[in-house]
């Protein structure tokens, strides 16, 4: 049964259970409600909780569980067996050192699987599959079939191929005893987790059943469990993050034993040389320069800060200060509307608009541009970050107390003398954040990047050339049917994790700003 | 008031003073035309994206078809005589019933040996898909064989260009991909009205195709469906959870501190991180499989929790004290107040801020490139773990395909997507009008 279905199994019982619980509550006064300690709900509830949540819990952990402990089984036994099969296959006269040797093609085949087997992960990956294939096939076999494929008079490829389960490769006689394991493994596991099931959702209920009394505390329970549950939810924010930096810091360190850590943040060179699937690590895995991209992500940052900070600020101003409210109305979320596109469209927008624009007007007038340049995805950047900039500067613009408009002008300064001379300063800290925050969205944007700027890494300062950016190679890198163990996918997350802590530091840095300005005029 | 205290301005009259003040009036006004000319740029900005994408795409709506009078013979199609779906799953064969009408429509002999190379040019102006979509039709309604039908079959990428007028007749016909006597039969077609442009159904209802007049967003409709499901089902309960937790249980204590301080932050994080989560942890750690929509739906949700977390509990702030108060003078436990009382006259707000957050994670790209989305998938998924794509990745896809015919599409695809999200955003900002309670 599959696990959905083994949930509804225990829903199911569990309701049934609530509805017992609360006639055994309602039965226990005679019907006055009124004498229960809780509303009858609450006793329903409370057979609920513990008929399901234990039965639920163990579940699953051991769904969780069974595939690692069924891995290990199916090792352990491919192990063994290979090394007996190919003890037994090896003349005696051989020492066992003089053969074991990898890549042996003189080996009886065992031998060399053997090798494969206990050297590569990938091996191992890949046999476990097969293995697993193999067991579902058994399964599906009649008792006839088995006998027939016990005694050796059908081939077992073709018959799996029968029904339904194609084999990447002809199994040898180890795998099929071990997929014969994996069966024994996986009934005893049905076995105990229906066993399991069964004990907890009737010990769940029964214990919880006949505990119902008039004077037992089932609101109070069932509340507790409620806010443990509630507690559970809100950790799950600090798993995330945890999540997160622990899964990137141990795959990049992985990286790190493979390139070492000032090659990667120093080196000046990105040239990752792609290396097909399977083949072994070479020596020289290419070279892994960090300041490329980050040189091409700062670059194209900035100019789309250019971009940005002038038409957001003078927008936030015009809309905080001269606008009139209609036109606020009007301009306010025409101007959000950029912020809720989403960004691959502004990929498109820059990688067959903007770009050929900018190449052909760079033409005309004798400039050569690249279609992918800094400036193209820099300019369409910058118009995405327009909102973030204007919409918070506008809310911090409007939060200046209006006493120090009134004393500017009081003294005989002109409208666009107190903006620039009374309120920017007042309002610059929360100005800077929004700019800081603007930059952190421009470091971590991925489709723009991806769509229009290059993706050789370029140490250029001439906004015309293609740059690459840290993004467009985490993307690249990922992209692909590439091993994961080597440095080329790996470099992907020393990069994510390079990237979300600078991003968390700006942010950071950003939001302690603000907060210290919002103590000024509290 | 201090008006007498003032004395008359006689000497201005007589001899006027420079103050500057015509500079700084000057200086005012250009001020104020900064403004104006920022404010402006960003609408001007708005308008060319939405101008440049409608202008590319509103053409990928129709599609040219041609109108064929196909009889579907039996002995081509089912020479057993069984209607074994097998036998008739055959796509060959059905090319052998579309391929001669077409001759005849456009005058060819089917059987003439002389006019081959005429036959093999006009063979491109049909879609290699049509002979699919026929064979679709006859597997849904067997029946049909041994009629005659009026079908309209696809024409090919190139010629459905042409025909909108992508394709340039002034082209040196070398350079063309419509040739001359191909542009002779179309034009033929079009006059008698054998070859229109009709509603692209297909659009919306086909998956993956290298051919760009087969290639529709159904797959990556359906994939966005389940991810946005799983969200929903997902990011709600525990979102609304945890806000009322920190909102209305926790006490002030380092550890919510660092709930908070950590919830802002993730909302900040950039949404390729969390793909690189989503591949360390969903699929390498994990097991799920790549390219199902099940690891996007999940990713999307640690996305869009901080989102639903801030709205709701800004909902539950706005809830004003009397209302708790009153429920727990007359009786109510703490968590019979909150789920009875506050959440209610709070769930606008968090509906508000769920839609919002559903239309965030409905337009990511990046995340779901990371966790092996872009895959080419034909079959329409039926589970959350078959492989699928998403809206905005197949409008990555076809971005990066070279066929003139797949630039409109990407631009009706991301109207399409647009038009999600508008209705999204829309229906958010009348349910905070209609429910929005000042109190």
């Amino acid at each position: 049964m599959s696990p959905l279905w083994l949930l509804a199994v225990i829903f199911i019982v569990a309701l049934t259970g609530a509805i017992l619980g609360r006639s055994r509550a309602i039965g226990a006064v005679d019907g006055e409600v009124s004498t229960l300690h809780s509303r009858p709900g609450y006793y329903g509830s409370y057979v609920f909780i513990w008929t399901a949540i234990p039965a639920a819990l163990f579940m699953a952990a051991l769904l969780i569980a069974q595939p690692f402990f069924n891995r290990s089984v199916v090792h352990d036994h491919l192990f063994g067996a290979y090394e007996s099969g190919c003890q037994r296959s090896l003349s005696f006269g051989k020492s066992n050192a003089a053969i074991l040797k990898a890549g042996d093609e003189n080996a009886p085949q065992i031998c060399r699987d053997w090798i494969e087997f206990r050297d590569l992960e990938t091996r191992q990956d890949l046999v476990q599959g097969v293995v697993r294939n193999v067991a579902d096939g058994l399964a599906l076999l009649n008792k006839d079939e088995l006998t027939k494929l016990r005694a050796g008079l059908v081939a077992i490829r073709p018959m799996m191929a029968q029904k339904g389960i194609a084999l990447a490769e002809d199994v040898s006689a180890p795998i099929v005893s071990a997929a014969y394991r994996l069966n024994d493994a996986r009934s005893r596991a049905n076995f105990l987790l229906y066993g399991g099931l069964g004990i907890l959702l009737l010990a769940g209920f029964l214990g919880s059943y006949l505990r119902i009394r008039p004077a037992l505390r089932a609101r109070n329970l069932v509340e507790a469990n409620i806010r443990i549950a509630l507690i559970i939810a809100s950790s799950i924010a600090v798993l995330t993050t945890v999540g997160i930096v622990l899964s990137m810091l141990f795959e990049a360190l992985n990286f790190f034993d493979h390139v070492p850590l000032v090659d990667f943040f120093f080196g000046t060179v990105w040239d990752p040389r792609f290396q097909s699937v399977g083949r072994q690590v070479s020596s020289e895995g290419g070279q892994f320069g960090l300041l490329p991209l980050l040189w091409g992500t700062m670059f194209i940052s900035l100019v789309a800060l250019l971009v940005a900070v002038p038409i957001g600020l003078f927008a936030a101003i015009y809309m905080a200060e001269y606008a009139t409210r209609p036109i606020r109305a009007v301009a306010k979320p025409m101007l959000e509307i950029l912020a809720g596109i989403p960004t691959i469209v502004y990929g498109f927008f820059a990688l067959v608009t903007v770009g050929p624009f900018l190449r052909d007007a760079g033409a005309s007038i004798g400039l050569s541009i690249s279609a992918n340049s800094v400036l193209t995805a820099g300019f369409v950047m910058g118009i995405m970050l327009i909102p973030f900039i204007s919409s918070l500067s506008d809310d911090i613009i409007s939060a200046v107390p209006q006493s120090l408009r009134d004393g500017s002008l009081g003294l005989g300064a002109t409208k666009s003398e107190t903006i620039k001379q009374v309120i920017l300063p007042a309002a610059l800290p929360g100005i800077v954040a929004s700019i800081l925050l603007a930059a952190s969205r421009a470091i971590g944007e991925t489709m723009i990047v991806v769509m229009a700027a290059g993706i050789a890494a370029n140490l250029t300062a001439n906004p015309f050339e293609a740059v690459t950016t840290v993004t467009v190679k985490i993307v690249s890198q990922l992209t692909g049917d590439l091993e994961f163990n080597s440095p080329q996918t790996l470099v992907a997350f020393a990069l994510g994790i390079t990237l979300f802590f600078i991003t968390l530091g700006l942010n950071v840095f950003a939001l302690h700003i603000v907060r210290k300005y919002r103590e000024q005029y509290d | 008031m201090t008006d007498l205290s003032v004395p008359p301005a006689q000497s201005t009259a007589q001899m006027p003073r420079d103050y500057g003040l015509k500079k700084r009036y000057a200086s005012e006004a250009r001020f104020k035309l900064y403004g104006m000319i920022a404010i402006g740029m960003g609408l001007l900005f708005l308008t060319l994206l939405f101008v440049s994408i409608i202008t590319k795409g509103y053409t990928a709506f129709e599609q040219t078809k041609i109108q064929l009078s196909l009889t579907l013979d039996e002995k081509i199609l089912d020479p057993a005589g069984t209607r074994d779906p097998k036998q008739l799953a055959k796509a060959i064969r059905y090319n052998k019933i579309i391929e001669p009408a077409f001759y005849q429509a456009i005058g060819l002999d089917p059987k003439d040996k002389a006019q081959k190379a005429d036959r093999k040019l006009a063979k491109k102006i049909i879609s290699r898909g049509a002979a699919i979509e026929l064979r679709d039709m006859v597997l849904d309604n067997p029946d049909l064989i041994g009629t005659t039908q009026s079908v309209w079959i696809l024409a090919s990428g190139d010629v459905d260009s042409f025909v909108k007028g992508q394709i340039s007749r002034q082209t040196d016909e070398k350079r063309r991909q419509i040739k001359d006597k191909q542009i002779a039969w179309i034009d033929a077609l079009l006059d008698q009205g054998i070859m229109d442009k009709k509603f692209n159904s297909g659009l919306f209802t086909f998956g993956a195709s290298s051919r760009p007049e087969t290639a529709g967003i159904g797959v990556a409709v359906i994939g966005s469906l389940f991810m946005m499901g799983i969200v929903l089902v997902l990011a709600l309960p525990i979102g609304v959870a945890a806000s009322i937790y920190l909102e209305e249980f926790a006490p002030k204590n380092k550890w919510t501190d660092l709930i908070e301080v950590n919830i802002n932050n993730l909302a900040a994080v950039p949404s390729i991180v969390f793909g690189l989560l989503g591949l360390a942890v969903f699929i390498n750690f994990a097991g799920l499989p790549r390219s199902a929509s099940i690891v996007g739906g999940l990713v999307l949700t640690l996305m869009t929790l901080p989102t639903i977390i801030i709205a709701t509990r800004s909902a539950l702030k706005a809830v004003p004290p009397s209302i708790r108060e009153a429920a727990l003078g007359v009786g109510a436990s703490k968590t019979q107040t909150i789920f009875h009382h506050v959440l209610p006259l709070a769930s606008p707000g968090i509906l508000t801020g769920t839609i919002i957050g559903l239309a965030q994670a409905l337009g990511e790209t990046a995340p779901l490139l990371m966790i092996g989305m872009v895959a080419f998938v034909k079959d329409i998924p039926v589970s959350p773990l078959d492989p699928a794509t998403a809206l905005p990745v197949q409008i990555y896809m076809w971005a990066g395909a070279a066929e003139r015919a797949f630039v409109e599409r990407t631009s009706a695809a991301i109207l399409i997507l647009l038009a999600f999200l508008a209705i999204m955003n829309i229906s958010a900002v009348l349910l905070r009008r209609r429910f929005e309670r000042r109190w």
